[in-house]
Order: C-alpha cells, then structure tokens, then sequence
C-alpha cells in the first residue's frame, strides 16, 4: 500500500469505487460542512474536498478535510497550485499527512481571472504536474525536491484529473500518460456528458495500456434542469454537453427535470460500470449532496465494501 | 520591444499640480516605435498639458526633449547643463528609462509619464502582443519557438490544461492558448517528442523572483 487509504484499498481490491466531492462553505461555519459530509457518508469511498474552486474565497480544503474525516468520512484533499509556490504546497502536503489525510488531487487550479479576486497574483511556481511528482518524490524517496532528508515522508494516494472533452483533443491521452508516468496512481475526470467522445477517449487510452498504469474514476455530474445543462455549456470551459443530452431533459417538464438529471446520471454509471478500464466513478453533486444516496444507491453501487 | 500606454492626462495634470516649469522627457527607443514616448508624443504630450493647465488658469513651462535612450547614461547627460532650471521632469520613456533618470539626477523629481507594458511585438498599426517575460532561462528550442512562460496564463509547463477550447485560453476568447499553439507547431516541427517529456521545475531565480538582476560580462569590461 502507498498509502493505506480507504480508496486506494477498494481500489486494490478490484471493487468499482465511488467518491464524491465536497465544497467548503463561503465563510468560517463548519456545520456546512457537517451537513454536506452527513450526505455524503457511507456512499462513497472517498470524499473530495475543493481547494477555492473557480477562485472563489473559500473555507481552505485542508480544513475542510478535517471536518469531513470528523463525521466518519475519508477526505480527499484537493491541491491547486495557482495559489501557492513549492514552499507553500510541501508544507502544506506534510500537515495534510500529519494530520492523516491520505488522498490527494493535484490540480492547476482556474485562473484567479474567475473568482471573487481578479486583481490576485497568480502563483503557477510549478504545474500540477510537477506537483504530483514532487509528492511522489517526498512519498517514495523520503526527500524534499531539494534533495533533504524528509522527518517521516507525507503518504497520499497520488490523484490527478483529466479533462477528455478540452482541446487539442489529440494531446489528451498523451498528458494522461505524462500524469501517470510523473506518478499519479488514480485519476478523476472532468464531468462527462459525450459519453461518444469519453468512448473514444478510452479506447485510445487502452491502446496505450493506460487503463492497467493508472485507476480511472469517471466523473459525473447529475443535471438539475434544462436551464443549468444550456448554463454549464455555454459558460464552463472544457464542459462538453450534446444536444441530445440537453433535449432530453428539456423535453421533460420542469418541475420534473430535476427526477429525470438523476435518472440520467444513474443510466450513465450504469454505462460506465460496463466499460473494461473504468475503476470507478466520480459523483460530483454541486450543491445537491443530498442526492448522493439516491444515485449511488440506483446505480446498484451501496452498501459500500469495507476492506480492512 | 518594451512596450507602453500612456497614463491618463487627468492623472498627469495631478501629478504636475506643484509645478510651473519642467521637462517633459522622450526617448527614441522602443517607445518611439511602439508610439507613446518618441519625439511626436512629447510635442503632442506638451502641447496638451499646457492647454489643460491653462484652461485652469495656471501656467505650465515646458521645455520638450527627446533624447536618443535614457536608459544608457551618455544620453543622459546631456539634460545635466539646463536640468537645474526646471522643477520636474515627466518622462515617457520606460519604467527602466524613468529610474535611470531619477538615479542620475537626485535633487530633481522624476515622474512616469506612461505606464511600461512588457516585452512585445507589433501585431499590425496600433496592436502589440506580448511575447517575453525575461525569465532569463529561455526553452524556446523545446517548445516550437512559442514561450509556455508568457503565452500561457498559467505558465504551466505541461499544457494545456483543461480550459483549452477551440484553441482559446480559458481567460478570454481574446486570447489564444499558449499551449495549443505550441502543439500545432511541434506537429509542424515534427518534434513531438518534446511533448512527452516531464520538464524539471522551472528555476524562478533568474526569473525577477531570485531578486533584481544584473548582467555582468566580463569580456566586455
């Protein structure tokens, strides 16, 4: 075991896993948190928690990460590194071991050019890639990048995400390999809706073996209604919907959108759970935690496996 | 070149309020060409800032030079026999130009007369681009000639990142990725194989961040 997580063993173990994700509140209360967390337990293996996602000021992830281990919920530390230079990030990464979060996610982070503070600098000292290879260095090696001598090294199962529908698509699988080969051990993807185009991202991966390398989490997001699949289309970058998937929800009438994103969502993991290379799925529920339940549980995927 | 905009004139009228009589400094350096601190721009800067000030009812000396650089300080000294008869100097020259007035002439203010951009080429008659950050460790030759560095907002390393659609940065429809730029033209290269290589950290040092810089050569001392 790299880390001994609760993910990373169902993983090993050969279970379909499922996470979910979190998103620390606009201000210091930690029963959002609570909340959100109590939504979220027993349905999935691993919970993420977002680091100030779209540069907006929020609760910090790491914090985050202890009030979501508190209600009995393994975290899952999500790392950007628009905010924060090497220095910042390996402190960062040894409290987050020290105090027992065990999975990761390095990220680049939206530009600071979306949130609340434009004017902000921004950071970028290293790319997400090179920050999964810094923590793999620290994990395997027990050094610094600098070459020192760690005092007990961090241990993170080592996360990354892909986004299979931004451009060029042709570089797509080639930067999975690059994460892979810097060290990354699962990777979560974007939200898929282009399941044409996730088929084809596959297959290509598997070519090069890449699905054996690395444990993929396919990451879904349920719709809520016509308004948002039309909303996130249109304004979040690299977010692929097919009018087809649209239409579907839109021919529905309103009050009853809601009920048929989440059907929507089910039929897709149940896709999903069918495809040879998927290791599992990614659940992100914004805002609609208590949701979770209702879809993991129809996609036939509770109670989940406990492995010792 | 180093590029620049000029600073709004009600700033300027602000920042010369205490003076009657000064000097308003060009350069015929990169911001000649990139036309906002020559020679044309000191005779139009002057002529406008004497009508504000006199719409006001105060009067405004201004003694219009343009000196060859200001950031090589033989030019500079050719100021030094009249600059004592002025009060203040605006110069539009770069930030660079700025303060190497200032260090010359220490009794006299200095004022930035535009705001410096950055390293840039001339897209077409009044468009410029940057290109450059000047992060002294260049890796042009392994990314198709196209700088991670600056062209993307990022500056990552191993792009483009997930907000790359149709060839545009996640920032602006205005502004091309950096990183899918440096693809196209890999591909043209036929150099791919730089793509599937994890860099080294890059090393800010000799980036500004390692603190203000300076070349020494000896050969040429």
């Amino acid at each position: 075991m790299k880390s001994g997580s609760n993910l990373e063993r169902v993983l090993s173990a050969g279970h379909f896993s499922v996470t979910a994700e979190c998103g620390p509140p606009r201000g210091a209360d930690p029963d959002v948190v609570r909340e959100k967390a109590a939504y979220v337990k027993d349905n999935v293996d691993a919970c993420n928690v977002t680091d100030n996602q779209t540069s907006v000021v929020r609760m910090s992830s790491l914090a985050g990460c202890m009030l979501v281990r508190e209600t009995g919920v393994e975290p899952l530390i999500q790392m950007v590194v628009r905010d924060r230079n090497r220095i910042a990030l390996q402190s960062d990464l040894l409290g987050a071991s020290a105090l027992g979060v065990r999975n990761l996610l390095c990220l680049s982070g939206d530009h600071q050019k979306f949130g609340d503070d434009p004017q902000a600098k921004n950071v970028f000292d290293i790319d997400s890639m090179q920050l999964i290879h810094m923590v793999k260095t620290m994990r395997d090696e027990g050094v610094f990048p600098s070459g020192e001598k760690l005092e007990g090294a961090p241990k993170f199962y080592i996360g990354c995400a892909v986004n299979p529908f931004a451009d060029p698509y042709d570089i797509r699988v080639p930067r999975l390999k690059l994460k892979i080969d810097a060290g990354a051990d699962f990777v979560q993807t974007q939200c898929i809706y282009n399941m044409e185009t996730f088929i084809k991202y596959m297959e290509d991966a598997k070519k090069e073996g890449l699905h054996e390398k690395i444990k993929i989490l396919a990451g879904v997001t349920p719709l809520k209604s016509a308004g948002m699949a039309k909303f996130m289309n249109r304004m979040v970058a690299g977010i692929d919907i097919p009018e087809a998937v649209i239409k579907r929800i839109a021919d529905e009438p309103k009050e009853k959108q809601a009920e048929k994103g989440i059907e929507m969502c089910i039929e897709q993991i149940h896709e999903l759970k069918e495809m040879e290379g998927i290791a599992g799925v990614h659940v992100m529920a914004i805002e609609w935690e208590e949701k979770l339940n209702e879809i993991i549980g129809g996609a036939g995927l509770l109670p989940r496996p406990v492995i010792e | 070149m180093i590029t620049g905009t000029p600073k709004p004139i009600e700033e300027l009228l602000e920042m010369l309020e205490p003076y009657e009589n000064i000097i308003v400094a060009g350069c015929f350096g990169c911001v000649t060409v990139c036309r906002v601190g020559g020679d044309k721009e000191v005779q139009v800067l002057s002529s406008t800032l004497r009508l504000a000030r006199e719409a006001k009812g105060k009067n405004l000396q201004i003694r219009e030079v343009c000196l060859e650089r200001q950031c090589d300080p033989e030019y500079l000294e050719l100021m030094r026999p009249y600059l004592e008869e002025y009060q203040a100097v605006l110069s539009i020259a770069c930030g660079a130009g700025i303060q190497f007035l200032a260090e010359k002439f220490s009794k006299t203010p200095i004022l930035p007369g535009i705001n410096t951009g950055f390293l840039g080429v001339t897209e077409r008659q009044g468009e410029w681009t940057e290109r450059c950050q000047g992060c002294g460790d260049c890796v042009l030759h392994l990314t198709g000639g196209i700088c991670p560095v600056t062209r993307c907002a990022k500056s990552i390393f191993h792009g483009p990142c997930g907000g790359s659609v149709e060839g545009k940065c996640e920032i602006s429809k205005d502004v091309k990725c950096g990183w899918q730029l440096i693809i196209d033209r890999l591909k043209s290269l036929d150099q791919m194989e730089n793509y599937g290589k994890i860099k080294p950290y890059k090393g800010w040092d000799s980036s500004r961040d390692g603190g203000p810089r300076r070349i020494l050569r000896e050969d040429m001392i």
